[in-house]
C-alpha cells in the first residue's frame, strides 16, 4: 500500500530519530570552561592551581549558597513567565525579623527583651514566615490586580527593604545565640541549598504543581482553558518563592551572626543571572533547576577567579555583566532555532 | 543575474517587462536539517491571473512561498522576476521588486492607525521633515478607492475585526506597486461576506494585471477564484491545470494520492437523553436569550458569522467568562459554571477556535501537551503525577489519532498544523469528556486530517458523547450535524434539523 505509506509521513517532523542532548549539558560546558580557564591563568599569572584547592571550591560553593537558594525560587517564577525583583529586600528583611528573636537570653538591649533565648525554631519560623508573606502578597497583586509582576515585585522590593530598615530604625542587630548562628556555619548553606534544589527539582518534574507551572509560562490562556487555576497556581510560585527568600535571610543572618538591614542587597539580580545563565527562558515555560544550579556555580567560580588572579572587583562586574547578556543572547538563539526547526 | 537592487531600479524607472510570466520557478530544492522541504519543484504565475496553491500541509506550500517572498534561499533552482533571472536575498528585497506576502498571522501594529500602517518606513514627509499627515490620509483614501475598501484611514488598527486588518494587509502589500501578491489561506478568518469582499478585491487586482499567488485549504474558492491550480505533496510538484478542467476529486486524489471517499462521514447513531440544556443564557452586550439543548450522541452545528457570538457562547457554557443571567442543566441538575474547571468537573471538554493563542503550549512537547488537561482529574496521587501510566494512555491516544511525531518528546511547535489539533483533541478526550464543545476543529487543516478528525467526531457521538461544534464551513456543517443552531447578532435566529438544513436557509438566518 504506497499511498497509506505517503500519507503517513507526510508532514512529519524532521530528524525523528534525533536524541535530544539535555540544555544543561552546554551550560557545563561553560562551567568547565571558564574553570579551565581560569586553571590555566592561575598556572601563568599566579603560580599555582585554581581547582586543585579544597579550600578555595568549599569557599566558592558556600559564597553561592545563599544566591542559590533564592534562584531555586526565581527560577520557578521566571518559568512562570513572570519576575521577582523583591527577593534580595525580602532576605534582608526576613535576616532583621529572624535575628531579633534569635537574641542571647538575658541580653538587656535586645529588640524585644522579653523575648531572648528563644529556641532556635522560633527565629527560623520568624524569618520563614516573614518570606511567606511577602511570596504571598506578590502573587496576590499580581493573580488579583493584574499588575505585571515587575511592577508588583519592584513595589515589594522597595518595601521590604524600608520595613527592614524601619524596623530597628537603621540598626543592627547581634549578640545572637550560638544555637542560631550553627544554621549558617560549617557546610550547613550548602546542604541546605543542595536540599532546596533537590526538593524543586523534583517538584518541577514529577509533580502536578510542575507540570502547571510550565503551562502557565509556556501560554497562560491555553492553560486557563485546561482548567488550571492560574491566579491559585501563580500565588503558590510566588509564596514559594518569598519563602526561599525568607529562608535565604534566615540563612545569611545566621552565617553572620547579626541582622542587618542592607543584607541581601542586589541578591535578587544575581538569583536572576544565575537562572538566566542556566538556561531558563525569560519569556517562560522553559527552565531547569539544575541549569540554575550551574548557573549559580558558574557565577561563583567568575568571582573567585577573579579574585584568585587579583583582578579588580569592578572588572568582576563588567565580566558578569557580558555573562548575563552573552546567556540571554545564547536563550534569544535557542529560541529561533526552535522556531526554525 | 540581475541584482535586487539593480532590478529594483529599472523598475523604478518605469520599464515594463513585457514577459508573459511574471514568476518562473524552475527545479527548486530546499533543505532543512534533516528533511527536504522541497525537491525539484517548479511554479509560473501569469499575469492577470489567480494561481492557487494547494496540498496537504507540509507539502511544501508555504516553503516554496517563503523561497518566493525572499524569506528562505533555495539550496538549487532558477528563479526568474519578470523573465529575469534574480536571487532575492531578503523580504525587503522581495518587496522592492513587486512580490508581496501576506501571511496568515497579520503583522499590523494594533496601537498606530490604519495609514501608519500602511505607509509605515515610506511616510510622506512635509519640507521640514515632519510626517505629513494630511498626504498620508489621502493617499490611504486613494488606494482604499481604488480597492473598494470601506475604512476610516485614521482609527486605529486595533480596534478593527480580523476581516478587516487583513484589508489593511492587502492595501499594504497593494501599495508597494507589487504585480505578484501572495495570500496564505486569507479566508481562514473570514465569513462568508467578506470572503466575497475579498475575492471582488481580488477580481480588481488581477484586472489591473497583477498575480496573485492563492494558498488555500478551501475546494470551492478554488473553482471560485483561481484561474490555475498546482499541486504539491510532500514537498514535490504534482502538477498544474486550469482550474475549469479539474474536479473536486481530481484535486483531492492529486493531493493525497488516494480517493477520498466520504468527506463527512456523520453515522446515524441512537440519539439518548438530553444531557446538556440551556436556558436563557445572556452576556450582557455579547450575546443574549440563547436556549438550546443537546442530547448523548448528538452533534449540534453552531453556524453564524465571525463576531455573531456563537465562540462567546462557548466560552460561556465552559465558564471562561460566566454568564450574567440564564441557566445551565446537565443531565437535568441546575449547574453553576464559573470557571474551565468547574465545567470539566461536570464532564464538559472545549477545544477552543485559536489553536496557537488558546489551544497548544507551543513550546512544551507533545506528551505535555496531551496530558496537561487531565491532571486536574486523574493520573496524580498526593501531588505526584502518575506518569509512567499517563504515558501509556497518551501513546495510546496519540496511535490512535494517528498523530504523526517522531516521539512524545516533540515540540508541539514542530507538528503542522493538522497534528497540532489531534493533539489538542486527544488532550480532551483524555478527560472522557461527556460534553464536548469544538470551535472550529478543522480550520486550516489539511483534506486527510480533516476527514480523520471529522470520522473521529462521529466516533465519539456513536459512543453517546454530547457535541455542540461550531463552524464556519458550510459543508462541515451541513454534513456533520445533526441539528443546526443559528446565531445572529448574539440571538439564536433558527434551529434547523439535518432533513431540512440547506446552504441557503442558513445563511439567510446568520445574516438576516
Amino acid at each position: 500500500m504506497a499511498v497509506r505509506e505517503t500519507v503517513e509521513t507526510a508532514g512529519r517532523a524532521p530528524a525523528g530519530t534525533k536524541r535530544r542532548l539535555p540544555p544543561e549539558v552546554s551550560i557545563l560546558c561553560v562551567l568547565v570552561g571558564l574553570a579551565l580557564i581560569f586553571e590555566v591563568l592561575g598556572w601563568i599569572f599566579v603560580g599555582q592551581s585554581f581547582l586543585m584547592n579544597l579550600e578555595r571550591l568549599r569557599i566558592i560553593i558556600l559564597q553561592m549558597s545563599v544566591i542559590g537558594i533564592i534562584a531555586v525560587g526565581v527560577t520557578q517564577v521566571i518559568i512562570t513567565g513572570g519576575i521577582d525583583l523583591s527577593s534580595g529586600s525580602v532576605v534582608g528583611l526576613s535576616a532583621m525579623v529572624a535575628a531579633s528573636f534569635a537574641q542571647e537570653a538575658d541580653y538587656t538591649k535586645a529588640v524585644y527583651p522579653a523575648l531572648t533565648g528563644l529556641p532556635i525554631i522560633i527565629p527560623v519560623m520568624a524569618g520563614l514566615l516573614v518570606g511567606l508573606a511577602a511570596g504571598v502578597t506578590n502573587g496576590s497583586l499580581i493573580a488579583f490586580t493584574g499588575i505585571p509582576p515587575f511592577i508588583a515585585t519592584l513595589g515589594m522590593m522597595v518595601t521590604a527593604r524600608g520595613l527592614a530598615k524601619a524596623y530597628t530604625r537603621g540598626q543592627p542587630i547581634g549578640v545572637l545565640q550560638d544555637a542560631y548562628a550553627a544554621v549558617g556555619s560549617g557546610l550547613w548553606p550548602v546542604v541546605i541549598f543542595l536540599t532546596v534544589a533537590a526538593i524543586f527539582f523534583i517538584a518541577l518534574r514529577y509533580t502536578r504543581y510542575g507540570k502547571f507551572t510550565y503551562a502557565i509560562g509556556a501560554n497562560v490562556q491555553a492553560a486557563r482553558v485546561s482548567g488550571i487555576n492560574i491566579s491559585r497556581h501563580l500565588i503558590k510560585v510566588y509564596a514559594i518563592a518569598g519563602l526561599l527568600a525568607g529562608l535565604a535571610g534566615v540563612v545569611t543572618s545566621a552565617r553572620v551572626v547579626s541582622g542587618q538591614p542592607g543584607m541581601g542587597v542586589m541578591y535578587e539580580l544575581d538569583a536572576i543571572a544565575a537562572t538566566v545563565i542556566g538556561g531558563t527562558s525569560l519569556t517562560g515555560g522553559v527552565g531547569r533547576i539544575t541549569g540554575t544550579v550551574i548557573g549559580v556555580i558558574i557565577l561563583g567560580v567568575v568571582t573567585s577567579g577573579f579574585t584568585f588572579l587579583r583582578i579588580d572587583a569592578y572588572y568582576q562586574e563588567i565580566v558578569k555583566g557580558a555573562i548575563i547578556i552573552g546567556a540571554v543572547i545564547a536563550d534569544q538563539y535557542r529560541q529561533r532555532q526552535r522556531k526554525k526547526a | 543575474m540581475l541584482s535586487p537592487s539593480t532590478m529594483r531600479i529599472v523598475r523604478e524607472s518605469g520599464a515594463v517587462s513585457n514577459s508573459e510570466f511574471l514568476l518562473e520557478v524552475e527545479g527548486v530544492r530546499k533543505e532543512f536539517p534533516g528533511v527536504v522541504a522541497l525537491d525539484d519543484v517548479q511554479f509560473r504565475l501569469r499575469r492577470g491571473t489567480v494561481h492557487a496553491l494547494m496540498g496537504e500541509n507540509g507539502a511544501g506550500k508555504s516553503t516554496l512561498m517563503k523561497i518566493i517572498a525572499g524569506i528562505y534561499s533555495p539550496d538549487r533552482g532558477s528563479f526568474k522576476l519578470r523573465g529575469q533571472e534574480i536571487r532575492l536575498a531578503s523580504p525587503l528585497d522581495a518587496l522592492e521588486n513587486g512580490i508581496a506576502m501576506i501571511h496568515q498571522e497579520l503583522n499590523l501594529m494594533a496601537f498606530m492607525t490604519v495609514a501608519e500602517n500602511i505607509w509605515i518606513r515610506r511616510e510622506p514627509m512635509t519640507r521640514f521633515g515632519f510626517v505629513d499627515h494630511g498626504a498620508l490620509r489621502r493617499n490611504t483614501a486613494e488606494l482604499f478607492a481604488r480597492l473598494n475598501i470601506d475604512l476610516d484611514p485614521e482609527v486605529e488598527v486595533g480596534s478593527l475585526s480580523v476581516a478587516n486588518r487583513q484589508m489593511v494587509e492587502i492595501a499594504k502589500a497593494v501599495s508597494y506597486d507589487s504585480d505578484v501578491l501572495i495570500m496564505d489561506e486569507p479566508t481562514s478568518a473570514l465569513t462568508e461576506r467578506e470572503v466575497e469582499h475579498l475575492f471582488r478585491i481580488i477580481r480588481t487586482l488581477k484586472a489591473e494585471g497583477k498575480g496573485i499567488v492563492y494558498i488555500t485549504h478551501k475546494m470551492n474558492e478554488l473553482f471560485e477564484i483561481a484561474d490555475e491550480v498546482s499541486v504539491f505533496r510532500d514537498g514535490r510538484y504534482i502538477g498544474t491545470h486550469d482550474s475549469e478542467d479539474v474536479t473536486r476529486d481530481d484535486i483531492i486524489r492529486m493531493m493525497v494520492g488516494r480517493e477520498i471517499t466520504q468527506m463527512f462521514p456523520k453515522e446515524t447513531v441512537p440519539i439518548g437523553d438530553v444531557v446538556l440544556a440551556v436556558q436563557g443564557l445572556s452576556l450582557d452586550g455579547v450575546f443574549h436569550d440563547v436556549s438550546f439543548e443537546v442530547r448523548a450522541g448528538e452533534i449540534l452545528g453552531v453556524a453564524g458569522l465571525v463576531g455573531s457570538g456563537r465562540s462567546n457562547v462557548a466560552e460561556t457554557l465552559f465558564g471562561v467568562t460566566p454568564a450574567n443571567s440564564g441557566s445551565i442543566s446537565i443531565d437535568g441538575k441546575s449547574v453553576t459554571i464559573g470557571s474551565p474547571g468547574t465545567a470539566m468537573a461536570h464532564g464538559m471538554a472545549f477545544l477552543t477556535e485559536d489553536r496557537k493563542e488558546t489551544g497548544c503550549f507551543l513550546k512544551l512537547d507533545v506528551l505535555e501537551n496531551i496530558q496537561m488537561a487531565v491532571l486536574n482529574k486523574g493520573y496524580v496521587t498526593s501531588g505526584f503525577v502518575t506518569q509512567g501510566v499517563l504515558t501509556k494512555d497518551c501513546e495510546e491516544l496519540s496511535s490512535t489519532l494517528r498523530i504523526k511525531t517522531p516521539d512524545m518528546q516533540e515540540p508541539v511547535l514542530n507538528l503542522s498544523g493538522g497534528n497540532q489539533q489531534k493533539v489538542l483533541i486527544a488532550r480532551w478526550l483524555l478527560t472522557k469528556p461527556r460534553i464536548l464543545i469544538l470551535d472550529e476543529p478543522t480550520r486550516g487543516i489539511d483534506v486527510g486530517a480533516k476527514a480523520e478528525i471529522h470520522r473521529l467526531i462521529s466516533k465519539l457521538a456513536g459512543e453517546g458523547v454530547a457535541v455542540i461544534m461550531i463552524s464556519s464551513e458550510m459543508p462541515e456543517i451541513l454534513g456533520m450535524s445533526d441539528r443546526i443552531m443559528v446565531i445572529h447578532e448574539g440571538r439564536v435566529t433558527g434551529l434547523l434539523n439535518r432533513d431540512e438544513a440547506d446552504q441557503v436557509k442558513i445563511m439567510e438566518l446568520a445574516s438576516q
